[in-house]
């Protein structure tokens, strides 16, 4: 009796304390986004008299309203759009390729080259910005969207190459074999049993690809130089440099920012886990 | 794709053709693969290992975009400059106190959160969707978010301090050379949680179930799971993620630029941003080349030794 009792009072100390600490990350992750949230809502006159409370007296949406009309944010978020989605797709097609082949065949120089994809994870990248600098520039792709592609896509094969492979590794073999005896080839086998089974695996890769071409700072820091091939992440330093007392429209341009990359995450971070699991699983 | 050639072969009919569509469609099956991991390959050699070992000569050579006159071989002048850079050595430090600093917190926090998330609980679903969310936050609005925070004018943190009792008064820590490079590291353990906590949490769920009954029946308590089961089965995961984010983190500027740019005098300069600082401020690819080289060195040497001593610690148990 005694010992029961104590026991289910341990459990409800267990407990109390497990939420407890579950608040504490929640509200860490999360106080940062809500600051950001909350300084881009409060009106100009308020924002230092009302510094440190949770929340504005009366919020106003000007913030949002010049962003969106009168700077060129939206112009670099087309921009952050149209290089992480090209970079996306293109990096997922050729991951999947890649992966399909580590996955499905055994062939001479496979270690070599698995060796040199994971060589590439290790190095600085920061190494490359000059040399990268220096190749572009006679062909035309510094200041383009299309180098700032042709860079985030090779930067992002290596990985998503592994992320895939993981998934096609997860789908027995048996049920392509069975489509190719049936007279299908095997790309045929691919695109009908395969490509749905991995379909999963396919929007992870391109939330993740998306999400990393979306952040990167530093390579367009490096490569661009015209306003007209900025990216969000320039142009918001650039504002940041420029304008750095107007706290609440860089707050709201910071805000636009986070969206695409949290959808994205929202969607793909269900299969992230499990994908981890089934590669953890394989070893 | 490649299939159809070689049926078009052996719809020609005649006996030598159709032997010859045997033996393409062996052929092709040798080159199927090739052709498959060419783009992968032809991108990675082009964009990633001709520049490095392009970036590896110019830590020879004298290369200043700024001046049209340089470009020649300058033998190791640069790397003789590199050792009286005091700015240099001072960017080593910091680079291992930002570099361990970040690590410990975010790893000690990650194995906490992906224990807590191992458990079934109400709510757990969002949970893991709202604490993973950072990390899908883009770095360089990460650093900005942090900046603000720790700015008094519109950031709380100053103010909490002070009526903590921490701070006389509110103040900046990123305008303080002993405090600055707290500031990166604190936006750098917000970020980095999640990704040990991803990991562990699937390594975590990868642990059959029945061990634990097992050992549930013959009477081991959580504790003794915990240290007989969980940690044994983590370690393997623990050691290449904990290898792979110390060299991540040692190389990872973002936050820092954006932060601080390195300052204030040099206090958070680590040597990738010092990389960065010397290629796109001074335009130097030149001494930056040289800086990168002599990084890809450590950072070898750090990994070779890891790797040796878990040989090492795997040969004696």
């Amino acid at each position: 009796m005694v010992l029961s009792g104590r026991s289910r009072l341990g459990t409800t100390v267990y407990w109390a304390t497990h939420y407890l600490m579950i608040a504490a990350f929640v509200a860490f992750a999360l106080f940062p986004l809500f600051w950001l949230l909350k300084v881009s809502v409060t009106p100009n006159d308020i924002l230092y008299t009302e510094g440190v409370r949770m929340w504005p007296s009366r919020i106003t949406w000007d913030n949002y309203a010049f962003v969106l009309t009168k700077s060129s944010f939206p112009h670099f978020f087309l921009n952050s759009v149209i290089v992480s989605g090209s970079t996306a797709f293109i990096t997922t097609i050729i991951a999947a390729m890649t992966g399909y082949a580590f996955s499905r065949f055994a062939f001479r120089g496979k270690v070599v080259i698995i060796a040199l994809m994971l060589i590439t994870q290790m190095f600085p990248l920061v190494m490359l910005i000059a040399p990268i600098f220096r190749i572009l520039a006679p062909l035309g792709l510094t200041d383009s969207l299309t180098g700032l592609i042709i860079v985030y896509t090779a930067f992002n094969v290596p990985f998503a190459t592994f992320l895939m492979q993981s998934f096609f590794d997860g789908i027995p073999r048996d049920l392509e074999e069975a489509a190719m005896i049936d007279g299908n080839t095997r790309f045929e086998a691919f695109r009908k049993i395969i490509l749905p089974l991995t379909l999963p695996g396919v929007a992870a890769t391109l939330g993740f690809v998306f999400t990393a071409a979306w952040s990167e700072l530093l390579f367009a820091l490096m490569l661009v130089s015209s306003e007209s091939a900025s990216t969000f992440p320039v142009g918001l330093l650039s504002f940041v440099s420029k304008f750095s007392v107007d706290f609440g429209q860089m707050m709201a341009a910071g805000v636009l920012a986070l969206v695409p990359a949290c959808l994205f995450f929202l969607l793909i971070q269900r299969y992230l886990v499990q994908g981890l699991t089934a590669g953890a699983v394989k070893g | 794709m490649v299939g159809s050639p070689v049926t078009l072969l052996a719809d020609a009919g005649k006996r030598p053709v159709a032997r010859r569509g045997v033996l393409s469609r062996k052929w092709s099956g040798i080159l199927e693969p090739y052709l498959y991991v060419s783009p992968a390959i032809i991108l990675i050699v082009a964009v990633m290992l001709m520049p490095l070992v392009l970036g590896l000569s110019y830590a020879f050579r004298d290369i200043r975009i700024l001046n049209p006159f340089s470009g020649g071989f300058i033998g190791l002048a640069h790397f003789q400059t590199l050792m009286q850079d005091s700015a240099f050595f001072q960017a080593l430090l910091n680079t291992a106190w930002w570099t361990f600093g970040s690590l410990l917190f975010q790893f000690s926090l990650g194995l906490i959160l992906a224990l807590l998330l191992n458990r079934h609980f109400v709510g757990r679903r969002l949970v893991q969707a709202l604490v993973f969310l950072p990390w899908a936050v883009p770095t360089f609005l990460s650093g900005l978010n942090w900046a603000w925070l720790f700015n008094p004018v519109v950031g709380p943190l100053p103010h909490w301090f002070t009526a903590l009792g921490i701070m006389d008064s509110p103040f900046n820590i990123l305008s303080d050379p002993d405090l600055a490079m707290w500031g990166p590291i604190v936006a750098n353990i917000w970020f980095g949680i999640p990704f040990f906590a991803i990991t562990l949490l699937a390594a975590l769920q990868s642990i059959p179930s029945d061990l634990y009954e097992a050992a549930a029946i013959d009477g081991a308590t959580t504790r003794q799971q915990f240290f007989s089961i969980t940690l044994p089965f983590l370690a393997p995961t623990i050691a290449i993620t904990l290898m792979l984010r110390t060299i991540w983190i040692a190389n990872f500027a973002d936050l820092i630029v954006v932060m601080t740019n390195g300052g204030p005098a040099d206090s958070t300069q680590i040597v990738a941003s010092y990389i960065f600082t010397q290629a796109f401020r001074r335009l130097d690819f030149g001494y930056a080349s040289a800086i990168a080289a002599v990084l890809l060195v450590l950072l070898l040497a750090y990994a070779l030794s890891v790797i040796a001593l878990r040989r090492a610690m795997s040969h004696s148990s």
